[in-house]
C-alpha cells in the first residue's frame, strides 16, 4: 500500500484550494513523506487543528495507506 | 463513551504526562515514537509510556479519542499536545519546555 506525492498533493488541493504544497519523499517507498503546506485557511487555528485539516483532506488514508507524513503547516506571510 | 475511550480518558487525566507510542520508552518500535521519547527524556520530563501495539483496541481507540490518525500522541495534564512533528517543532522553538514548566511537570 502506498501513495504517490501527486496523489497527496491532489487530495490536499481539493480541500485547501489555495494551498502551496511542497512534498519530499523521505524513503522512496511511497509510504514516508514530508510535506510543507501553506494555506490561509490555517489562520487562527492551532497546530493540531491545522494538521487535522490536512489529515481530513487525505480522507482517512493517513496512518493506513500512508504510513508517515512529517507535516509542517503555516499561513502565508502577508 | 466506549470502554476503551473511558480507559484512555482516565489514563490521560490521572497521569501528568502520557505518551501513547509504539513500543516502550526503553524500546520504541518506530522512529517517530523513538524521537518523541528522546525529546521527553531530553527535557527531563517523567512520563507514562503506553504501548499501542499491546492492544488493537488501544491502537484504534487512541486515534478515535482525539481524531488524530497516528501515533505517537502526547498528552500533558489531560490535553492533547500533538504527534511527533508538533513535538519536534515545539521542542526546537522552546515552546515544549515552556509548556512543561507552565503545567508544572518539568
Amino acid at each position: 500500500m502506498a501513495m504517490s506525492a501527486t496523489d497527496i498533493e491532489r487530495f490536499i488541493k481539493e480541500a485547501l484550494p489555495d494551498a502551496v504544497i511542497e512534498i519530499r519523499d523521505l524513503a522512496g517507498d511511497g509510504d514516508h513523506y514530508a510535506a510543507n503546506v501553506v494555506s490561509a485557511a490555517f489562520k487562527g487555528k492551532s497546530r493540531v487543528q491545522q494538521h487535522q485539516m490536512v489529515y481530513a483532506a487525505l480522507k482517512g488514508r493517513m496512518g493506513g495507506e500512508l504510513h508517515a507524513l512529517a507535516l509542517q503547516t503555516s499561513t502565508p506571510e502577508n | 463513551m466506549t470502554d476503551i475511550a473511558t480507559w484512555i480518558d482516565n489514563e490521560v487525566k490521572t497521569n501528568d504526562v502520557v505518551l501513547f507510542m509504539k513500543g516502550t520508552p526503553d524500546m520504541p518500535m518506530c522512529g517517530f515514537s523513538g524521537r518523541a521519547t528522546q525529546i521527553l527524556q531530553h527535557l527531563g520530563v517523567p512520563f507514562k509510556g503506553i504501548d499501542v501495539l499491546s492492544s488493537n483496541d488501544i491502537r484504534q481507540g487512541i486515534k478515535d479519542y482525539t481524531n488524530w490518525p497516528t501515533v505517537p500522541q502526547l498528552y500533558v495534564k489531560g490535553e492533547f499536545v500533538g504527534g511527533s512533528d508538533i513535538m519536534m517543532e515545539m521542542f526546537q522553538s522552546g515552546e515544549l519546555k515552556t509548556l512543561m514548566t507552565e503545567k508544572g511537570v518539568a
